[in-house]
Parts: C-alpha cells; structure tokens; sequence
C-alpha cells in the first residue's frame, strides 16, 4: 500500500481536536451499536478491550482478534528462562475477557486493513467493519539487521523476544551447553521492546549458569554506547557473576557483528568466535500489521499524544511498542498505560462520555539474581508534540539487600496486578 | 494547658482529636503543663512520665519483652519493623523494606499521628501532638537506645512534624467517576481483588486514611519512589476522587 500521510492534529490544533471529540460520532454498524476492532491481545490490546467492554456497559462491540489462545508475556519470561516462574505462570487465556466483559475474541491473524471503507480482513477470511480499529501488534523484527540471520534461522540462533516457545527453546540450549562453552547475545540497537530486557537476559542467563556451568562465558556484542540501567547491571554483574561476562560495546566492535547459524560463530569487528548458544536479538519495528494499514513513518507508527490516534487516520490508534510517541520506552507497562488513555477517547468519540486528560506511567523491574531487584521509572504527560517525561526515578547503586528483596517482591505484585488489567 | 489555649495555639482539626484525646491523656497533662512547641531535647525524666501511657502495650529497659507492642530498646537506627517475630503491620513492613530508620525526627512524627505515617498501623494509639512531650518522651527512650548520638543534641525543631493533612483538604468532595478514570494508574500495579502480593492492597480504605496516606507520599513523608512520584503528580483534587472511588469500591 502507498503511503498517503495525512498528518492530522499537529500543533496547536490537537487540544481543540481533542474537545470536539467527545462529542458522539455517527457511526454505521449491524446491529446499531458502534464497533471496535482491537488488533494484538497483549499489555496494549487486551488492557484496550477489556476497559472498553468494562465501562461502556455494553454500549460499544469490542472485537479482539489476537492468533494465540495463550498469551506468554514477554515480561517474566527472563525469570522463567532461570526458573524464578514456571511457564504456565505467564501464560494467561482470554477466557475472562470473553466471558465476563463480553469481549468478542477471534484467533485470527489480521491480514488487510481498508481505512477507506474500515474493515479489517483476517487470514481466515471474515472481514470486520470498525468505526474505531487498536492496533496493537507489538514488534517484528527489522530484515538483514544482523548479517547471516532471519527468522528461518530462529531456531538455531533464537531471539526469544516474543515469549513462548522461543523462551522454552533458548532455555533449553542454555541448560544443553557443554562445560565451560560460550553464550553469544547480539543486542539491538535503540529503540526497542523492554530496554532493560537483553541486560536482565544477561542476568539471568549468568544466574543458571552460575549454578550448572560455572566456569562457562557470556559475551554481549552491542552496537549501543549505553544502555537501561547499565550501573545497575554492571555493578550487579561484578557483585554476582564476577569475571564471567563480557559487554562488547560499539568501542570495539560490538555494533559491527555477523552470524553464522550453520557453524554457530559470531562475528565481531572481523574477530569470528565459535559459540555454543547464540541469542540474536535483531533490531525492531512496528508489527507488519501497522505497514499494512499505511501508517508507519520509517519503522514505527506516530500517534497524538492526547488519544494515542494515529497521525495519519484518526480512526486507528495505535498503542505500545509499535507507537512512535516520544519519551516513553517501549514496554508492557507503557502499553497498558497508553491502553487506558486510548480506551478512554474511544468511548468518548463513540458514546460521548467524559475525556478526562491523558496521563501516563512506566516502571520497569528487572532482576539481577535471586532477590536482587532493581526499578526505573517515571510520570508522563501529553503534550501536542510528545508523550513527554514529567517526573523519574531509578534504583541507586550499593542499595542494601532488604531493599533489593523487597523491589523484587513488589515486582511480583505489579505482574500480577497487571495481568489482572489485561486479562480480567 | 485548658482548651482554649489549645485552640489559640493549633488548628481546630487538631484540637477536636485532642478533645476525644483528652481522656486518655489526663494523667499526662497533669504533670506536663508545658509550652505546645519544642525547641531543644527534650527531657527524659519529664518523658519517663509520658512513657506510662505507653507502657500499657511497650516495655522498655532490662529484660523488656515484645507485648502487644514490640518492645522499645535500641529503638533509635532500628529498621522499621525489624524484631523478628514480632506481627507488624503491612505499612510498617514495608517501610523497613524501602529503608526506613528510626530516628528521632521520624519517631517524633510517627508518635505525634501515627495513622498520618502508616494507615495500617496496629499501634491503636491516636497521637501526641505536644511536641514537648514528644520530645520528653524520646528523650527517655533514647536512654534505652546503643547509640544515643541517633538523637541531635542540638533543638530538634517542630519542622515537618506537623504532617497533618489541612482539614480543607480533607474537607473536598471527591467525584468518584473521575477517580475511577484516575485509578487506572493505581491498578497496573495494585490488585482490583485488594490482594496483598508485593504490593499493598488499596481497595475500601475509608476515604481519609486515603487522602492522608497520598499526601504524605506528596510530601516525601513516607518513602517510597514510585508512590512519592505517583501522589506527587495528582492535585489535591484528584486524590479526593481516587479516595473517593478506591471507598466505594470496597463495597
């Protein structure tokens, strides 16, 4: 599809827009009642549905199409992979969503979108009309990002960046490594899904290793100078895993890397060393879906920051990692922010009810080793231009270990609190 | 001190607690009849007295065991809720976790409203607001302490001890509907069921430990990174609404 950008709502205008919108919009449907289309069942998808269910009390048709019948949340799945959480613990039905908040939900993949009459077709072939479509796919994967590997190589190399049988796989090749081998990660450059995720990986990885392998290695090629909670994690490594990880950063080379899943070797600065586990993690953009529909500029898709609407068709927003937004990073607890901010201007486009202004919130934990927790976070507002930073804070460098256990412990709580949000 | 002098000297929403105060706090009163205000350390024989009212539920001094309260030696530098089997409340836990100490100006404020400093505390205690007899009473304490240097020899001032959320504030009328929208950002992290996994419960607090408890983390009263962030960002406004949704939605 030809990109045809219409930038809407920029500037000054966007807080006028924003009021005018909550007048009801007409709309055309079977049965009378306006309807959504949610695209992606994850922190952003699922977290829309089910808010627009819950508050427009049956007002409003939510559809959820999302291919999986589970759902692995990427967030966790770390400590599964060092056996902190057991595999049926992130994973979680739409069940509820069905059930009890009269979610529509269809396992399906979105193959085509139409904005001109707006339908949505599906792999199987039903096509369904919207007056307002979420698009929430999370990421795809950028082609030849890392020289000598694609997706049909993921089985040899994983990337373990979408949860589920990747996370099973690489833990697998974890466990399976001889004495005293190699585990390769190629990180991605910025932006990208969970900025802390590939250093908590790390972590994690060092942690199983620590236990069953000991005198095994652990190098990291990555093409950034810094990264999310880089003192955190360093000293942490220090602290824990001191002498068996290797951070190669664009100063030597770590941003100049190819792979050879055949021979299983890494190519770093012209340097090629045979590895036993081999974790690309290659560089990012929008889900494809968000291609399809025409409203991606470079590899992601920008949104008005009040409503999370597209730039380009006020009747898509789109929501978490796939969105270009402006300061927030791309993570789960982001995208059920933005999810709520978005459900909140549906309504209030389709039904007229009350648009409150638009505030957003991240926290990202990560773990280090057992009970060794660590946090940054920060407070967000709209503004015409961005989702701009208001307020942050980060874990601190020599914090005592009863600090740590209880960033852990609360962790704990926020997974299954947001999973309460997403999924009923 | 009579009553009018209370009222000359502090706001009327303090001296309606200390008329259901007065009671209790008879015996007290009758050998402190000091100034409200401290302005040096207090003094510990004058807090020997104070401690009486105390030491129905603490026990301080040789051989002192945990009663209904845990008991008071080497109070000052002890983490929050840090005797070993001793049933503290989820507040109290918690702050010992984010690192709270004791130390002399936390114990002032924790004893002058102790629901202003933990909501859920277990100490059915309702507050001294004279700030001597504050610092009397930590003064006494202070003798049972390892390291007394904990307490500043110099006058301790009645700063931030003052913690008490303004009765106006108190006073508004939250709209429930806006909380609801607002409460969006509580439960991605604080669980709808009022589970307590990590994370405390919020849901069915009456609406003024709400409000005071959100106000003391506006004011980076109680510790915690993400809650001082949180409240720090919501007007005075929008905690009444989330108070006022987070009540009814305990019902």
């Amino acid at each position: 599809m030809k990109l045809n950008r219409r930038l809407f709502m920029g500037g000054a205008a966007a807080g006028a827009a924003v009021a005018t919108l909550s007048a009801p919009m007409a709309h055309a449907s079977t049965n009378g009642k306006p309807r959504v289309v949610v695209i992606g069942g994850g922190a952003g998808g699922a977290t829309a549905a089910r808010y627009i269910a819950k508050d427009s009390n049956g007002e409003i048709d939510v559809t959820l199409v999302e291919p999986t019948r589970s759902y692995y949340t990427c967030f966790f799945s770390n400590l599964y992979m060092a056996g902190f959480r057991e595999l049926g613990s992130i994973a979680h039905s739409y069940g509820k969503l069905a059930s009890e908040f009269g979610v529509n939900v269809v396992h399906d993949w979105a193959v085509g979108i139409d904005r001109e009459a707006r339908t949505v077709t599906l792999a199987g072939g039903a096509t369904l009309p919207y007056d307002r479509l979420i698009l929430s796919p999370g990421i795809d994967f950028v082609d030849g990002a890392v020289e000598g590997w694609d997706v049909t190589q993921q089985n040899k190399m994983p990337h373990a960046y979408k949860a589920g049988s990747q996370s099973e796989l690489l833990k697998a090749q974890i466990e399976a490594m001889p004495e005293g081998g190699t585990f390769a990660m190629v990180a991605p450059p910025n932006p990208f899904r969970c900025p802390p995720g590939p250093y908590e990986r790390i972590s994690m990885v060092a942690h199983i290793l620590k236990e069953k392998n000991p005198t095994a290695k652990i190098i990291i090629a990555d093409p950034k100078e810094k990264f999310s909670k880089m003192a955190l994690f360093q000293e942490g490594w220090g602290r824990h895993y001191d002498g068996m990880i290797d951070w190669i950063g664009p100063d030597f080379g770590g941003g100049n890397v190819s792979v050879n899943p055949d021979t299983m070797t890494l190519t770093i600065d012209g340097e090629e060393t045979k590895v036993d586990v081999c974790n690309v993690i290659p560089a990012m953009k929008a889900g494809r879906i968000c291609e399809i529909a025409g409203i991606t500029d470079g590899n992601w898709a920008p949104v008005n920051p009040h409503t999370m609407q597209s730039r380009v068709d006020e009747n898509i927003h789109v929501l978490g990692d796939a969105s270009h937004q402006g300061d927030m990073p791309k993570s789960g607890f982001a995208a059920n922010s933005q999810a709520k901010v978005a459900a909140m201007a549906v309504r209030s486009a389709l039904t007229g009810s009350k648009l409150f202004p638009a505030k957003f919130t991240n926290t990202c934990w990560s773990l280090i080793d057992a009970d060794d927790g660590v946090k940054v976070g920060a407070s967000y507002e709209a503004t015409d231009e961005k989702i701009a930073k208001v307020d942050g804070f980060i874990s601190q460098t020599g914090e005592d270990s009863a600090l740590r256990k209880a960033t852990y412990e609360e962790s704990i709580g926020w997974y299954a609190g947001i999973t309460s949000d997403m999924f009923g | 001190m009579n009553i009018i002098e209370c009222v000359r000297l502090t706001r009327y929403a303090f001296c309606m607690r200390w008329i259901r105060h007065i009671t209790t706090c008879f015996a007290v009163l009758a050998v402190t009849a000091t100034p409200s205000f401290a302005n040096e350390i207090g003094d510990a024989d004058k807090g020997e007295a104070v401690f009486r009212e105390c030491s129905s539920c603490h026990s301080v001094g040789q051989g002192a065991k945990n009663r209904v309260g845990p008991h008071l030696n080497s109070l000052f530098g002890r983490r929050a809720a840090a005797i070993e089997g001793f049933n503290y409340s989820n507040g109290l836990t918690r702050m010992g976790k984010d690192g709270l100490v004791w130390d002399f100006d936390l114990l002032d404020r924790y004893v002058e409203n102790p629901k202003a400093f933990a909501s859920d505390t277990r100490m059915a205690y309702k507050g001294l607001k004279d700030a001597q007899q504050r610092a009397d009473l930590l003064a006494f304490l202070r003798r049972y302490s390892d390291d007394p240097s904990n307490i500043p020899e110099a006058a301790p001032t009645a700063a931030g001890t003052d913690h008490s959320v303004d009765a106006a504030i108190l006073a508004i009328q939250g709209d429930p509907e806006y909380g609801e929208y607002l409460s969006s950002e509580c439960v991605s992290c604080h669980q709808l069921d009022g589970d307590y996994d990590g994370i405390p419960g919020i849901i069915g607090w009456p609406v003024e430990d709400f409000v005071v408890a959100m106000h003391a983390y506006k004011d980076k009263f109680r510790p915690h990174p993400v809650m001082q962030m949180m409240a720090g960002r919501l007007s005075n406004e929008e905690i009444a609404a989330l108070a006022a949704y987070f009540e009814a939605a305990g019902s």
